[in-house]
C-alpha cells in the first residue's frame, strides 16, 4: 500500500461495502486508520499500547459482526461508532481492573452503545466457552473438529490425515468427538 | 435409528446433501418427532457457534497481522499528551502528597495550639513604640560632630533613646499625653519638639489598663507653650469620620490620615476604635484627630494579621485618666482647654498649628 492510500481515510460506505466482499485490503485501511484515535484515548486514560490492541480489535469485530450481520446502518460516523464502543469498553476495563478515577479524557464524540456491547459479550462468553471445551478435548478429536466444521474439510481428507482404514471408522469417530464437545461445552456455567 | 445415524442425517439435511426421497422422510419425522427436531435445532445451534468461533480466530489472526505491520511505538509518542510535571507528580503520587500535606497541617495546628497562639488574639496586636537602632543613631551623632557644628539640640550629651513614641500636650504648662507602653521601665524620659529641642519629663500618672501615661515636662529651659488650640473631645466619634493623627514614626514628624472604622477592637474591647490610618512603630501615643480638631483618641496599636488596621484609645478613658491623677502630684495647674481653635481651618492649617504641640517622647532604659 502506498503513502498517499494510508493517509486518505478510506469513506464509510468504501468501509462497509469491502468488509461485506471480505476484502483484505480494506480491513487493513479501516484498522490503520482509527488505530491512533484509539491508542491516543487509551494510553492517556491509564492504559498502554497492549490494552489499546486488546481494546481497539474488540471493537473492530463489533463492528466487523455488525457489518456482517447486514444491521449496521450508516446513521453516525464510523469514527464516531469505533470510539464510543472503545470508550465503552475501556471504562469496563477500568472499573473491572479498579483504575477508573471517575473520570475519563475524551478527544472525541460519542454514543451510548451499552446494547451491542453486551450483545457482543455475550457472544464472547460462548466463544470462551467453546475454546476451553475444545482445549479440554485433546487430540486428535480438536483437530477433526476444527477440520471438518470450521475449515470444512471433506472426511475423505480427514481420513488421510489421520491415517484411518476407511471413512466409516472416521465417521464414528468424528461422532464420538462431537458428542464429547457438546458435553464438555454444556457442562461449563 | 441410533444417534450415530440420526446425527449424520441431521448434517446431511443441514448441508443439503440429501437425495429428495430421503428429505422428505427426515422431515416427516422431524414433524412427528419432537426429540429429532429439537436434536436438529440444537445440532445447528451449537455447529453454527463452532463455526463462528473458528470465523472470530480467523479474524483475530487477520487483525493481529495487520496490527503487527503498525509502528506502534513511533505512534505513541505521537498521540501521548504530556502533562506538565507538576500534573505528573500529582497523578503519581497525589495519596503520598495528601498524606503529607494532612500530616504538615495537623502539626502546624497543633504547634498552635500547643503554644497558644491560636487562642490569643493579643499575639496578633503589636504595639507602636518604636525601637530606635542605636547604630542608626550613633553614625548620625558621629555625623554630626565629624561636620564641625554644634548640634542643635541644647542637651547634645543627650544619649540617643531606646524607644519612640510621640505624645501630645494636654496644657501650655507641660502637661502631656502618651502611651503607657511607651513609658513603661523607663529610666529617664525626654520629649523632642518640631524644632529639635529636648526636654526632661517625669512621668507623673499612669493607667496602664489603658494604656495611658501623663508626663509632665520639668526642664528649666522649658518655656510656655502658649495656648492649646484643640480640646479633648467627650463625645464618641462617629464611624466613616474622617481622622488623622501627627506622630514621629521616623525622625521627622508624620501625617497619617484615614477614617474611624469601628467602635470596638477585634477582640470585642470598647475603649479603643479600629482607624484605617497607617500607622507605624513611634506613632504611639500620637492625638488622634477628627475634621475639627478635637481630640477622639490616642494611638496605641495595629493588628498584625489584618492589614490597615490600627488602634486608638478612646478619648474619655483619656479625659478619665486625667480626673484620676492624684492632687498631690501635679506640681502645676492642669486645667484641660476647652475652646477648639482649629475647627474652621484646612487639613493643613490645622497640622501646622498642631505640630507645636504634638512631642517626640524618647524613652531610656538600660
Amino acid at each position: 500500500m502506498n503513502k498517499d492510500l494510508k493517509a486518505s481515510a478510506p469513506t464509510d460506505s468504501e468501509i462497509v461495502l469491502g468488509i461485506l466482499n471480505n476484502s483484505e485490503v480494506v480491513l487493513k485501511r479501516l484498522y490503520t486508520t482509527y488505530f491512533p484515535m484509539i491508542l491516543q484515548l487509551i494510553i492517556n486514560n491509564n492504559g498502554d499500547e497492549d490494552d489499546a490492541k486488546d481494546i481497539y480489535q474488540e471493537a473492530i469485530i463489533v463492528l466487523y459482526n455488525k457489518i456482517k450481520a447486514g444491521d449496521f446502518e450508516l446513521n453516525s460516523k464510523l469514527k464516531t461508532y469505533i470510539y464510543s464502543v472503545c470508550r465503552r469498553l475501556w471504562l469496563k476495563r477500568l472499573s473491572q481492573m479498579n483504575r477508573y478515577g471517575g473520570d475519563i479524557r475524551d478527544f472525541e464524540e460519542h454514543l451510548p452503545v451499552e446494547e451491542e456491547i453486551d450483545n457482543h459479550n455475550d457472544r464472547d462468553i460462548q466463544f470462551g466457552k467453546m475454546e476451553s471445551a475444545l482445549q479440554l478435548l485433546g487430540e486428535p478429536c480438536k483437530t477433526i473438529m476444527e477440520d471438518f466444521y470450521i475449515k470444512n474439510r471433506s472426511m475423505q481428507e480427514i481420513c488421510e490425515r489421520f491415517g484411518y482404514t476407511n471413512a466409516d471408522n472416521a465417521k464414528t469417530q468424528k461422532y464420538k468427538c462431537l458428542q464429547r464437545l457438546k458435553k464438555l461445552f454444556f457442562q461449563q456455567k | 435409528m441410533s444417534d450415530n445415524q440420526l446425527t449424520e442425517f441431521i448434517e446431511r439435511y443441514l448441508d443439503g446433501s440429501m437425495t429428495a426421497e430421503e428429505r422428505v422422510q427426515f422431515e416427516l419425522l422431524r414433524k412427528n418427532d419432537a426429540a429429532v427436531e429439537s436434536k436438529v435445532t440444537e445440532h445447528a445451534k451449537f455447529i453454527g457457534l463452532l463455526k463462528q468461533y473458528g470465523e472470530r480466530l480467523e479474524l483475530e489472526n487477520r487483525l493481529n497481522a495487520i496490527h503487527n505491520e503498525i509502528d506502534v511505538h513511533a505512534l505513541k509518542e505521537e498521540v501521548m499528551i504530556h502533562p506538565v510535571w507538576i500534573v505528573r507528580l500529582w497523578r503519581n503520587h497525589h495519596s503520598k502528597i495528601s498524606v503529607a500535606a494532612s500530616v504538615m497541617i495537623f502539626a502546624v495546628l497543633s504547634v498552635l495550639i500547643v503554644t497558644g497562639k491560636l487562642s490569643n488574639e493579643r499575639s496578633k496586636y503589636e504595639e507602636l513604640k518604636g525601637q530606635i537602632k542605636t547604630i542608626n543613631d550613633k553614625v548620625k551623632h558621629i555625623n554630626v560632630n565629624a561636620g564641625g557644628r554644634t548640634p542643635v539640640r541644647p542637651k547634645a550629651t543627650t544619649p540617643p533613646a531606646n524607644f519612640r513614641g510621640t505624645g501630645f500636650a494636654l496644657t501650655s504648662n507641660g502637661y502631656l499625653a502618651t502611651d503607657y507602653h511607651v513609658i513603661k521601665n523607663a529610666d529617664s524620659v525626654y520629649v523632642q519638639n518640631a524644632a529639635g529641642e529636648s526636654f526632661h519629663a517625669k512621668v507623673i500618672y499612669t493607667e496602664p489598663q489603658y494604656d495611658l501615661a501623663i508626663l509632665q515636662i520639668n526642664d528649666p529651659s522649658f518655656k510656655n507653650l502658649g495656648p492649646i488650640p484643640y480640646n479633648v473631645k467627650r463625645a464618641e466619634g462617629d464611624l466613616g469620620e474622617s481622622v488623622y493623627t501627627l506622630g514621629y514614626p521616623a525622625d521627622n514628624m508624620v501625617y497619617g490620615g484615614g477614617y474611624l472604622a469601628s467602635a470596638a477592637n477585634y477582640s470585642g474591647d470598647t475603649t479603643e476604635y479600629v482607624i484605617s490610618v497607617p500607622v507605624n512603630p513611634g506613632n504611639s501615643g500620637g492625638p488622634l484627630l477628627d475634621e475639627k480638631g478635637n481630640v477622639i483618641g490616642v494611638i496605641t496599636a495595629r493588628q498584625t494579621q489584618v492589614a490597615g488596621a490600627y488602634f486608638a484609645k478612646k478619648s474619655t478613658y483619656l479625659l478619665k485618666a486625667i480626673q484620676n491623677i492624684p492632687t498631690d502630684s501635679l506640681s502645676k495647674t492642669l486645667n484641660l482647654n476647652t475652646k477648639n481653635k482649629l475647627a474652621g481651618l484646612s487639613r493643613t492649617q490645622q497640622s501646622s498649628k498642631l505640630k507645636n504641640y504634638v512631642f517626640m517622647v524618647k524613652v531610656y532604659n538600660q
